[in-house]
This record gives C-alpha cells, structure tokens and sequence, in this order.
C-alpha cells in the first residue's frame, strides 16, 4: 500500500541527494504494515503511515549525518507514543523493522562502512526505545494525574452540591411551620426544631431530655402507643394519628402527628422522625361544624343524620342493644298552619312541639330527632318491652294534647304515630324508616291524634303513596315506565284508525302498575310535566315509525295521548307539543291529545288558549270521559274539541241484550249533538259484538276496547288491523 | 431504600467506570486499577477487544467528517467518555473551523477532566447528564449557548446504546431526541454486536456479566435491532453495516476479524 500525496510526505526535499528515492517510501510501508497492527490510534492506515514516513525520514537524516548524533531517535520514539502506539507489543515491533530494513532501503551502503552502519542503526534504536520510554512515562504520568484530578475535582463538587443541599435542609428543618423531631430507635430525642419546642412551649433541652415514649396524655388513643411499638420494632414504616400532647400552661395541644420509620442503607431501623402538625384550631372548628351537622338550627335537636347515624349503629352492632323501638311523628295538618298563620309562627310551634317532646324522650338509650318539617322521631334502645315503646307513643301524644302558646295564640296541635319495634339483628335502618313511615299514614289515614304500631304483613303489602311518591323521580330517570297501545278501531268497516298511548310504571318491586296508581300522585307532585312529555316524545315517534312502515294501510295511523290538567295550565304545553312533533317528523293532524271534560270545562278563555293553538295547527283535542262532568252542553260550542269521547258508563248499559232503551237513548242524542257540532264520537269499554254493533248503528265514528284488542307493546298493534 | 434526587451519587475509584475502561483499551492511563482490572477480564473475555474499540473510534472520525461535509458543524456527542487523542471537537474542527460541539457524560469523573480538556475553549461544552434524560441534556446552559436548535445537529452516541437495557427505553429516547431536534439533523451511531465476526455469543454473555459486576449493563444486539435506532432517520449509504465497512477511506484490509464485532451506520431527519 502507498501513502497517499499528503503531508510531509510531500514537502520540498531539503536533504542531500544520495538515499535512493523509493528506499524511505518502501521502508515506512513496511513499518506501517508490522506496527499498525499494534497501535491503538484512530488513525487510518494510511495516515500512519505517512506518520511513519515522517519518522523514517528523521532516522535516515541521523544515519547519514556526516557528525552522526543519536538524538533525533528519541523525538521518533515519542512521536510514535503520541500516535497512540503504546501497547506492549509496539516497540518491538517499531524496533525490529528498523534493526532488519533501515540500513537495507535507507542507506547507500557506499556512504558508511558496514560497522558503522549498524553502529549507527544499534544507537538509534536505543535512541528510539530511549524517547519511546521517556514519553509514554511522561504521558503515563500525565494522564494519571489528569484522571486523579478530575476524581478530585468531581468529589469536590459533589461535596460542594451535598453541602449546599445539607445547608438547605437544616434551614427547611429548622424554619419549617411544622414541629419536626427525630429520634434514635431507643426513642431518645436527638433533634427538634423551633417550631415544635413553640407548639409544646416548652424548650428545646426539655424536650430532648424526655424519651418519646412519655409523651403520654389522658385523651390518647390506644392505638397510637401500639402503632408506635409496632414501629419500634421496624414492623411499620410510618403511622399517622390525631394526638394530644399537654402544654406547659395546662392546654392541650392537638396535633396530627405523622411518624416514620428511617431506614439505613443495609435496611436497619435507624430513627424515627415525627412530623406534627397544630390542629387545636381547626379541630375546635370541627367539633362546632360537626354539632351544627348533626343538629337541627331550629330546636337544637339531632337531626336526620345524627339519627340515621345512632339507628344504624344500633343495627349495626353485634352486641347491644339486641332491639330497638321507633316513634314516627308526623304533626296533623301542620301544613295548614304554617299557610294561615306563615312561617314564623310554624317554626315556633316546631320548637314548643321539639320542648314538650323532648321531656318524655330523654332517658338513656333514648333520643328525639327532627328529620324533617314537621316529622319527629323517638328512638329507644333495647326497650324493656314492646310495651314501653307504646307507652312513650302515647305520653307523646299527651304532651301535645293541651295547646301552645305561640306569640300570643294558643295553638292546639295533634300528631300521628308509626310505631315499629322489633330485634336489631334482622332490619335495617332504610327498613325500618319505610315502616314507621308507612305505618304514620295509617294512623294518619285512621283520622289523626293517634299511634298504629307496625304490622310486617300489611307492610309488605302496602305501596304507601308515600313511598311511591318518594320514587317517581328515580324510576322517571331509570327508565322504569313503558307504554303500551290499544287500538282506536273506525266503526263504519272495522278498520285500524290509530291508538291509544297507555303509560304503565314496571316497578322493580311490585311489578306493573297502573296509571291510576300513579298518574294522580305525578300529578300531585308535577312530575306529571316530565312523564307527559316523555310519553308524548314516545308516542309520537312510535306513530311516525308506524306511519313510516306503512302501518294501518293508506291512512296515516293517529295516536291518541292523555294530557293532565296540570300539563293543561303548563306555560310551555304548545311549545313543548310543537317542537316534539318537529323533531319526530309527525304532521300534527296524527296526534290527538285527550283532556277530560272536568278540566276542559273548569277553564276559563285564557287556559283554554294553548288547546286553540293546537287545534288551529291541526291537532286533534278530544274530550275524554264525556258525561262525566255534567258540561254546560251549549259550552260545547266554544270548546276547541274535535272529538268526544263518551265515558265508559254509557257503553256498560249496551251490553246486555237487549240494550237498556234509556242507555240507547241518551247515546243516541249525544251522537246527534256531537254530529250536529261537528264533533266525532269515540266509545271505549267495547267488549262484545253485539255492543259494537249497536253503537256503530247509533252512528258511533270509533272504538276501543278489549273487543277488538287489549293494550299492547306497539310491535303487536299491526296484529290488531 | 431510593436515593432521594437531591443527593448527588459518590464517587467510588473501587467501582470500575465504563468510560475509564475504555480509556484503557484504547492504550491510555485515565484509569485505576479497578478500571484496569475489570477491563483485562473483558479483553480476556473477549480478545482482540481495543481492535473494535480502535475501528469505532476511526469509524467515529470518519462519521464526524462526513456530517461536516454534509453541512452540519454542531455536535452533540452523548457517552463522550475520557477525551483521548482524537477527540470529535479535533476532528470536526480539522474539518470545519466553526464546528461546535457539545459533550455529554454521566460519569462527573469524566465530565471533569472533559472540562479540564477543553477550558478555554470557547466552542466547546460539556454537561453532566444522561442519555435517558433527554429533555435535561436539550434543556442544559452548554447546549443553549453553544447550539442553535434551529439548525441540524449530529447527535453522536458512539459506542453507548449498548450500554443501555430494555428498561431504559433506549429506542423511545432516540425517538426523543429525534423529534426535538431540527429536521436535517445527523443521526451517528455505532454499538457493540456478536452477529459477524468471530466472536461467540457465549463471550457476549462473558462481556455482559463482567460489566454487570462492575455495576454496569451491556448489551449486544443484532443488526436488526440496531438498525431500529434509525426509524424515522433516513440511512446514508452504505445503511447498518460492521464498523470498517462504513465508508473507508482506503481499501479495507482487516488485520482481526474481531473488528466486525459492531454495526455503525448514520441517518438523516427529512
């Protein structure tokens, strides 16, 4: 291999002519070729091989020398160290091509005697070995002190950053907010900081001369002496507790302590450190916020939750009490009070009832709560006998039965009882509530002034309109309503018209209930506005799906739905309707709304206007239950209707045969008047032929009834047709 | 029991050092004898090893020259290790005056005779930190006064993956300094691997457990592996290849087939 044209190779030759021109060139590459092997230089071959033919160069100058002086072998020597050929075989590989092929490429043997030359050669060798030594000693020795002083500078450094950080955390130990202590495994203090010896006012010496193991206060828990055992012992890690700790000046310091276990690097227990933290504030904050949590404002009786707090204990506990008695009180027309005579006077009735209750409720294992309005409870543990918890029942009614005075006014007040008594094993607080609740409203029920004790079998029976009220909400939100259809049948051939939307309540634990169980009590409460929303919503899209299908032939099938009086006077009712039948793409004309007489003619002009609206868009209003409401029949003129619908009483007398000709008659003349104002006539409670026969002939436009098919899911309506 | 972060790791001359044992196969004195005799049992493990060491190094100049001839003059050489003869800022700036470079090492004994090496030198740097910090390493004072990392980088980590196991995610950190710096950015990598050359993986498995009980981790990989480094680089020719194949300067004439006992390749971003 030759070496590339580069470097020195190529400088302007400034020696004496004589050494024949390839010799040097021929003498480096076979230099390069024993010793790169050897080298450790990141130089290429060929670069070192220029390096070589460098050196080369410098002994073939010393050789010829005409004053022959070794010197410049060392400079070669320390060249090759600096080209990183310092591996124990280097040197001789350097050495023995200079001893075998110096003289031969580098050398006229005309210029020298054969002695001299290798005199010569031998001299430069040890030159070479001379300076090889003396720069790898030197480059060892630098290097090894480079390294040890970069050791030194980087532990320096640590010891610098270590320092900085120790300095930084004795400051956050000793100026920290929280009292900081740590302590040797034997429990001796070792160190505390300022803020610690201020909680404790007591000194930092005092405080180191104490093991923490008397640390003791009267109010401890025995849990914290045994967690801080456990950790003595290295089989915790940590704990955390609200302790007190006695000050100087007598008070006591709350704290929320927090301690660790500190571990060595072998894993060996090695100190505690206590974290602790002032609370004596907040826990005073605490014990008021929790009175006030647990206590009524108005008559500083516990409340709700304090009671369901002790009723659940009660239960809960294997031990005592083994029973516990309830009285469930409820004032008798409360409500009529607070409306007559307003809120103040209500309330100061509530605290004189909470006065006179809580004489006969306060012994042990007793207590009075109001957990709601109007509604007192008595709770009594282990009861001697069922008899006592009766007993206190009818002292409670006692002390209610002279009046109070109230600004002035004697008010009398009476109340109702649901008494339960039983064993704590088998009920549970939400149990027992029900029960008591539901056994008040039978004593409400009863007339009032007096107590019913719980009777477990009429109580599984029993859906308390209470309780059903109480779960509408949730069975709303649940989804625990359907619908079902019963078809709407036209007389003149029998055809499918459309349907009736009939909303049923699947209630998870007494199955499928009507609407009279539950609309009246919707009602009553307002959630009727949402359930009828959500049955219009779903009738609504179940005719645009039947109408979509092809359902009921070439005439778009109608769906008839209930409005109740209360979503009559709703201020969104034609909003509402409106924008229901535009989302489901129904035209208006398929939707009937049924309002029953005695709402429609309880109306004056302006409730009545929302129903106009409708009509005049094209909905359908029928008059549900006509006959019922002994209507003003000249009304009938004024009334947005476009149906009657005639109340099943008229279509009972039909179905005997032959027909009751009083029946026959008044249907007869309602069928005409309707006719007469443009009204069509729909008949329910068809249940035979012969019936239907008869009301078709008095010229009855439609029916329904279980003649032609009972209510159903609407994927059984197409059956129907 | 975890070192808390605050306390800096001692420094401990009875535990061999990674950076020092190489110093020491490459024939220098930057070591104690822990370093030394560590190092003897992997070239005893493994002979011929300062032949592989030399080739990384050459291939490591070469790589270096190639990305100033690609127009990219900053450098951040991450498990820079002791500067020996030949350093990455000599090489680049024999090929370019204005190249600036960045040396990144874990090891503060290294990290201090580096800044010893180069005091005084106003374009070079060098940062305590870590391969499997990246964020840190961007983010240091040397990086944002010597790096403008606007423009392409040549990100060196020559030598050192394999000194990375699963557990330090060495692909996901590549990826890392990958997406952050600027596209065009070079991409140098060689590591160590028993798929060619002479050597068996039973004396992989040698060279692993003697850095295992100095406390390191090694670990080879096939050229497979290795090529994944470059996902999302576009590989310059010749691609993955053993280290004196990556683009010799002359015909490659191999005196020990040892020397193929590594793959080196470099890539660019798009």
């Amino acid at each position: 291999m030759r070496a590339k044209s580069s470097g020195a190779a190529d400088r302007p030759d400034a020696r004496g002519g004589g050494e024949p021109p390839d010799g040097v060139r021929r003498f480096a590459t076979i230099w390069c070729r024993a010793v790169y092997p050897a080298t450790a230089t990141s130089m290429t071959k060929d670069e070192f091989e220029g390096l070589l033919l460098r050196q080369a160069r410098v002994l073939t100058d010393a050789l010829r020398a005409p004053r022959f002086d070794p010197a410049p072998g060392r400079a070669v020597g320390e060249a090759l160290v600096a080209a990183h050929c310092t591996a124990p075989d280097a040197l001789p590989a350097v050495l023995g091509v200079v001893d075998s092929y110096l003289l031969l490429y580098c050398l006229d043997p005309a210029e020298l005697s054969a002695d001299e030359a290798r005199a010569r050669c031998a001299r430069l060798q040890h030159a070479i070995s001379a300076g090889f030594a003396r720069a790898l000693q030197e480059r060892t020795r630098s290097e090894q002190e480079a390294v040890s002083l970069a050791a030194l500078t980087a532990q320096q450094e640590m010891a610098d950053a270590l320092h900085v950080s120790e300095t930084r955390f004795r400051a956050v130990f000793k100026d920290a907010a929280l009292g900081i202590s740590i302590a040797d495994m034997d429990g001796r203090v070792l160190d505390v900081n300022d803020a610690l010896a201020r909680m404790l006012g007591r000194s930092e010496p005092h405080i180191r001369s104490r093991n923490i193991l008397e640390w003791t206060h009267p109010e401890d828990t025995p849990e914290v002496w045994r967690l801080q055992r456990e950790l003595m012992r290295g089989e915790r890690e940590h704990y955390h507790m609200e302790k007190p700790y006695s000050r100087t000046d007598g008070t006591v310091l709350w704290t929320n302590l927090t301690v660790s276990l500190l571990r060595d690097a072998e894993g060996e227990p090695r100190y505690m450190l206590a974290m602790i933290e002032d609370v004596s504030e907040r826990r005073l904050l605490n014990l008021r916020l929790r009175y006030q949590a647990t206590h009524d404002a108005l008559t500083d009786l516990p409340n709700r939750s304090l009671f369901f707090e002790r009723l659940e204990q009660a239960l809960s506990s294997n031990s005592a009490p083994t029973r516990v008695g309830l009285c469930y009180l409820d004032l008798d027309g409360f409500k009529a009070v607070n409306d007559s005579l307003g809120h103040a006077v209500g309330d100061q009735l509530l605290i004189g009832v909470a006065e006179r209750l809580g004489t006969i409720a306060s012994g042990p294992g007793q207590m009075l709560a109001r957990i709601g309005g109007d509604e007192f409870v008595a709770l009594m543990l282990d009861p001697p006998t069922p008899d006592a918890v009766t007993d206190l029942a009818e002292r409670a009614l006692e002390a209610l039965s002279t009046p109070i005075e109230v600004g002035g006014r004697e008010l009398l007040v009476r109340a109702s009882i649901g008494i339960v008594e039983g064993p704590t094993a088998h009920l549970t607080s939400a149990e027992v509530l029900r029960s008591a609740d539901i056994t008040m409203y039978r004593a409400k029920a009863e007339g009032g002034n007096r107590y019913a004790v719980a009777d477990p079998d009429s109580d599984a029976r029993a859906i308390s309109r209470h309780h059903l009220t109480h779960h509408l909400p949730a069975a709303l939100k649940g989804a625990e309503f359907f619908i079902e259809y019963q078809p709407l049948v036209k007389m003149e051939d029998g055809s499918l018209e459309g349907a009736e939307a009939l909303v049923r309540w699947s209630h998870p634990r007494h199955g499928v209930l009507g609407p009279d169980r539950f609309i009246p009590l919707a009602e009553h409460t307002g959630l009727i506005v949402p359930l009828g929303r959500w049955v219009l919503q779903e009738a609504v899209r179940q005719a645009c799906q039947w109408q979509v299908r092809g359902i009921g032939g070439p005439r778009p099938l109608k769906v008839n739905v209930n409005l109740s009086p209360r979503q009559l006077h709703h201020p969104e009712l034609v909003e509402d309707t409106v924008a229901v039948l535009e989302e489901a793409g129904l035209p208006p004309s398929s939707l009937c709304l049924k309002v029953t007489e005695t709402a429609m003619i309880s109306a004056d002009e302006n409730e009545l206007r929302p129903l106009r609206e409708l009509a005049d868009l094209g909905v359908g209003i029928a008059l549900d239950d006509f006959g019922t409401g002994y209507s003003n029949l000249a009304n009938l003129r004024r009334l947005p209707a476009s149906t009657l619908k005639l109340d099943r009483s008229f279509t009972q007398g039909l179905q005997r045969d032959p027909a009751d000709p009083i029946d026959l008659k008044i249907v007869e003349g309602i069928v005409s008047l309707a006719h007469t104002l443009q009204l069509s006539v729909t008949v329910e409670g068809v249940e035979t032929s012969a019936q239907a026969e008869q009301l078709r002939d008095l010229g009855c436009d439609s029916a329904q009834g279980w003649f032609y098919a009972r209510p159903g899911p609407p994927e059984r309506l197409p059956e129907a047709v | 029991m975890e070192r808390p972060a605050w306390a800096p790791h001692g420094i401990d001359l009875s535990v061999p050092s990674v950076s020092r044992m190489y110093d020491y196969y490459l024939g220098g004195s930057h070591n104690f004898e822990a370093d030394r005799v560590a190092a003897r049992k992997v070239i005893e493990a493994f002979p011929g090893l300062p032949k592989i060491v030399q080739a990384n190094r050459a291939f490591m100049r070469r790589a270096v020259r190639h990305a100033v001839a690609e127009g990219v003059t900053q450098f951040l050489d991450i498990g820079s290790g002791i500067p020996t003869f030949g350093n990455v800022h000599e090489v680049a700036r024999e090929a370019s005056p204005e190249a600036r470079v960045v040396y990144v090492d874990n090891d503060p004994v290294a990290v201090a005779h580096s800044k010893a090496v180069v005091a005084g030198d106003d374009r070079v740097g060098v940062v305590a930190g870590d391969f499997r910090e990246p964020a840190a390493i961007l983010a240091s004072r040397q990086v944002e006064d010597l790096i403008d990392l606007n423009r392409p980088v040549a990100l060196l980590l020559v030598s050192l993956l394999h000194f990375m196991d699963e557990d330090d995610k060495p692909y996901e950190r590549v990826a890392e300094f990958r997406d952050a710096l600027a596209p065009g950015s070079v991409l140098v990598l060689s590591h160590a691997s028993v798929e060619r050359g002479p050597a068996t993986t039973a004396q992989g498995d040698d060279v692993s457990d003697i850095y295992r009980r100095g406390g390191s981790t090694f670990v080879m990989r096939t050229s497979a592996e290795i090529a994944r480094f470059f996902d999302g680089f576009e590989l310059a020719e010749p691609g993955v290849v053993t280290l004196p194949d990556w683009r010799p300067e002359g015909p490659v004439d191999v005196d020990d087939p040892i020397v193929y006992s590594g793959f080196a390749g470099v890539g660019r971003t798009a």
